[in-house]
């Protein structure tokens, strides 16, 4: 029962009085209307916006937030009204909900944000109305499918941490930026592709002639060097499709794709012409066979975006394409037919039978209009220009399907794309945030501690070193502290973890330690002695200290987003202190990969953590320009 | 015949029309009938005052009846559709249209087709807050179908199918055909004193007096509101 009529249930109950006369039993009792409350306005504060609305519009939906006693929780007793703290503008949907009974999805509004607003008053969406139903249903799929792409494209990209070789090799053929290797065994496909290609165009060229025999093309008189093109590229061909076979995860599946079959067939010929002798019989079977090879520009298809999608486009497209043929045959068959007829009677017409008719149908229908074949009858005339009139409109028709068709999935996979890239930069800079509260907390503990030092030195210098730390950030650093007392380790940030594992390799650096922190007496105890405070270096980078020291503290002021310059006039006085210009030159990429991608603070084992791999094959970024890595968007 | 050549004659005149458009390349325009929207009936009910005295409801209680019922008919009158489709949504069993349809009339009570406020509350204050007597009466309204002041065995089996037709399909035991009529046999017998196959207002009104089951139901919607 519709909640919107529960008012006309009063009426529906006294038109029983109908039936009372015509009964023949007595009737059941009537239920006691308890607690029948007058119905009274409810408040509902929405966020500073208030909305009032009658207790029994909210009571048609029971087993609705609004409806049921679940709104008690949010009742507010000062003010005597229902406090939500949430979206007011939703809420207008929500209300309107509750009082007309339809429940409408603004246009303008965020999908997810609808749908989050939906749960948690307890609203199925699927009681939208049919008015809005649709453009509800067309955005969530949306937004569902991107969710999907970007999941797909995380899962793609997640670090598998040990790939047996098969695997690697399967990544590689798949996705060539993974690794160089790939991306040369890439180019030098595509390269030879190429040149079978052209090579296969320019053996048919004529040549110029050798004195005393007519004009020959060029494969034949310089059979000996094409043959050795073709060897090589055959063999390039063959090694790769033996290499994508035996790495293919599923070799039956491999077998069977569009891809490996045309592989096959571009390569096929060759060694069918190896095989066969020179017989005059089977060489025209065998000059057949030659023009496979032309398949081999379809090999362009797994180098190039482009190509697959307008592959993928007709495919998809197949219905249009197949009304398309359709409609033409039909086209052609009428056209010819009547044009037969019409041209029966002029004396030597080209129109000699309906099959012949074809041929002039169709190249009227596209406008092409060659000319072999043309009608001299009048009525010939006559149809002939209906025929070539009708010809445009029957082929434009689906032509704009088609089109529109490649336009939205060209778009969306230039979207996938440009949102891989942008997911990069994103990821990045949320890292760069997550490193800035870790890096308060480590901020805050040396701050603490120099001040501790500070006293313990009897200096009280700076009184406002100690920044004042708001209430929530000094119990989120008192819960960390008691973690690390719990654990027994302690938090310190990524460089010097780096330098710390590195200088425990390379045991050739003095062991002192700050004076701040030996004053605390549970640090020794840790595993890494990490506490020497090393500048670390840049990669690929021969900066003089000075200007390394600056650019990290530019890094620190940069990642940390916040003026505090008592704090790193602290830090640097401390980078001086154990500055003693040594600094290992060894050139990891794992730095790089550290500065980028930073997890939550490591508890620290000795063997450092495992680095995910970068798969961005850009050049190793420098610190100040953290946040924009160089992606490399594909290109068609 | 004549009605064969007028619409020949529309049929040659609308082709006509067709030819001329499709000629002057005039795009297909609305229809002259289309533009003219509904004209909206809207009316509102006499004072509250007013309505307070003429019926037995409190203004409280008139205040939520218009509001239940402005919300399904904002235009303040309800014609018959709206009143079958508002009526069924309470029997999704089986077609309370029929029903609905003698309910209808019988609010009606000035046969315009369409029912104000102020009839649905006269009727809803004569059922629910009404004497025994007021009620029969009603009852006996909506009974005569013709609203010729007698009820005839055929008018009453109308109702009686009506009702049963509520009851829907999926019933126990099992309706058949002839239960409608042997319902209304039964009625008859208790009703029709001098047994002349038509009950007239008198008739019914004492018949049901005497019967307690009827007395007893009619009190029983007391406290619907």
């Amino acid at each position: 029962m519709a909640a919107g009529v529960a008012a006309w249930l009063p009426f529906a109950r006294a038109a029983a009085i109908g039936w009372m006369p015509v009964a023949n039993c007595p009737m059941p009792l009537a239920p006691a209307d308890k607690n029948k409350r007058q119905d009274e306005l409810i408040i509902l504060n929405v966020s500073g916006r208030r909305f009032q609305t009658w207790r029994t519009t909210l009571e048609r939906y029971p087993d609705t937030l609004l409806g049921s006693t679940e709104k008690e929780f949010f009742f507010n007793e000062d003010t005597k009204e229902y406090f939500f703290d949430r979206d007011p503008e939703v809420f207008r949907c929500v209300l309107n909900f509750y009082r007309t009974g339809k429940l409408h999805y603004p246009r303008y509004e965020c999908i997810s944000a609808y749908d989050d607003e939906l749960a948690f008053y307890g609203i199925l969406p699927e009681i939208i109305g049919d008015c809005c139903y649709e453009e509800y249903k067309d955005r969530k799929r949306e937004n569902a499918e991107r969710l999907m792409d970007d999941n797909d494209s995380e899962n793609n990209q997640e670090s598998m941490p040990s790939l047996s070789f098969r695997q690697t090799m399967w990544r590689a053929f798949e996705n060539p930026h993974t690794s160089t290797l790939a991306l040369v065994f890439y180019y030098v496909t595509g390269f030879f592709i190429a040149v079978s290609v052209i090579t296969n165009v320019v053996e048919t060229v004529p040549c110029g002639t050798v004195p005393g025999s007519k004009e020959l093309p060029c494969g034949e008189r310089y059979s000996v060097a094409f043959f050795c093109l073709d060897t090589a590229c055959v063999m390039i061909f063959t090694v790769e499709y033996l290499l994508r076979l035996f790495a293919a995860p599923s070799r039956y599946r491999f077998i069977r794709s569009v891809m490996s079959i045309i592989d096959v067939v571009a390569i096929m010929p060759y060694y069918i012409g190896l095989v066969m002798t020179n017989n005059e019989d089977v060489s025209g079977a065998f000059v057949t066979l030659r023009v496979f090879r032309v398949f081999r520009i379809f090999k362009f298809s797994r180098h190039s975006q482009g190509l697959r999608i307008l592959g993928y486009t007709l495919k998809s497209c197949a219905s249009e394409l197949g009304f398309l043929l359709f409609s033409l045959t039909m086209a052609i068959i009428i056209f010819a037919t009547v044009m037969f007829y019409a041209e029966k009677g002029s004396s030597a017409s080209k129109f000699t039978s309906i099959p012949a008719s074809f041929w002039y149908t169709i190249v009227t229908m596209t406008t092409l209009g060659y000319g072999d074949m043309v009608p001299k009858t009048i009525a010939g005339k006559i149809f002939g220009s209906i025929c070539s009139l009708s010809g445009v409109l029957v082929i434009a028709l689906p032509v704009p399907v088609i089109v529109s068709n490649f336009s939205r999935i060209y778009h969306q996979n230039q979207r996938a794309d440009k949102r891989r890239a942008q997911k990069k930069a994103r990821l990045a800079r949320i890292r760069v945030a997550k490193t800035g509260s870790s890096n308060a907390y480590l901020h805050s503990k040396r701050n603490g501690l120099l001040n501790e030092a500070l006293e313990l030195m009897g200096t009280p210098e700076e009184e406002h070193t100690g920044k004042i730390t708001s209430l929530i950030e000094s119990q989120h650093h008192h819960l960390l502290h008691c973690l690390e007392k719990t654990t027994n380790h302690e938090f310190i940030d990524e460089q010097m973890f780096e330098q710390n594992c590195m200088e425990s390799s390379m045991q050739n650096y003095p062991s002192t330690r700050s004076p701040s922190l030996s004053s605390h007496p549970g640090l020794t105890t840790t595993c890494c002695s990490r506490r020497s405070k090393k500048t670390t270096h840049l990669p690929n980078s021969n900066l003089p200290a000075t200007r390394l020291r600056s650019m990290q503290e530019l890094s620190t002021i940069h990642i940390q987003g916040s003026e505090q310059p008592s704090l790193t006039t602290s830090r640097s006085s401390l980078n001086l202190k154990a500055d003693d210009g040594l600094r290992p030159n060894c050139k990891t990429s794992q730095i790089t990969t550290a500065i980028i991608s930073i997890p939550t603070p490591p508890v620290l084992t000795p063997e450092g953590e495992s680095r995910p791999p970068t798969s961005s094959p850009g050049p190793n970024t420098n610190i100040p320009s953290v946040a924009s890595n160089v992606v490399k968007v594909s290109a068609l | 015949m004549s009605s064969c050549s007028t619409r020949c004659k529309l049929g040659f005149v609308k082709f006509a029309q067709t030819i001329f458009k499709l000629i002057t390349g005039t795009l297909s325009k609305d229809k002259i009938e289309d533009e003219l929207e509904m004209t909206m009936v809207c009316h509102r009910p006499e004072g509250l005052e007013q309505l307070e005295a003429q019926t037995n409801f409190t203004k409280r209680e008139l205040q939520v009846l218009y509001r239940g019922f402005k919300n399904e008919c904002p235009s303040g009158v309800v014609n018959e559709e709206t009143f079958k489709q508002i009526y069924a949504q309470f029997f999704p069993h089986g077609d309370a249209s029929t029903y609905a349809h003698y309910l209808f009339n019988a609010f009606d009570t000035t046969q315009t087709g369409s029912v104000k406020f102020e009839d649905f509350v006269t009727a809803l204050s004569i059922l629910l807050r009404g004497t025994v007597h007021e009620k029969l009466r009603w009852t006996f309204n909506l009974y005569d179908i013709n609203k010729d002041g007698y009820i005839n065995k055929e008018e009453m089996i109308d109702i009686v199918k009506a009702i049963y037709d509520m009851m829907g399909k999926y019933t126990y035991p099992v309706l058949k055909e002839d239960t409608p009529r042997q319902h209304v046999d039964i009625f008859f017998q208790k009703m029709d004193k001098n047994k002349d196959g038509i009950v007239t207002l008198d008739e019914f009104l004492e018949s049901c007096q005497e019967d307690d089951n009827i007395m007893r139901s009619l009190q029983l919607f007391q406290n619907v509101m």
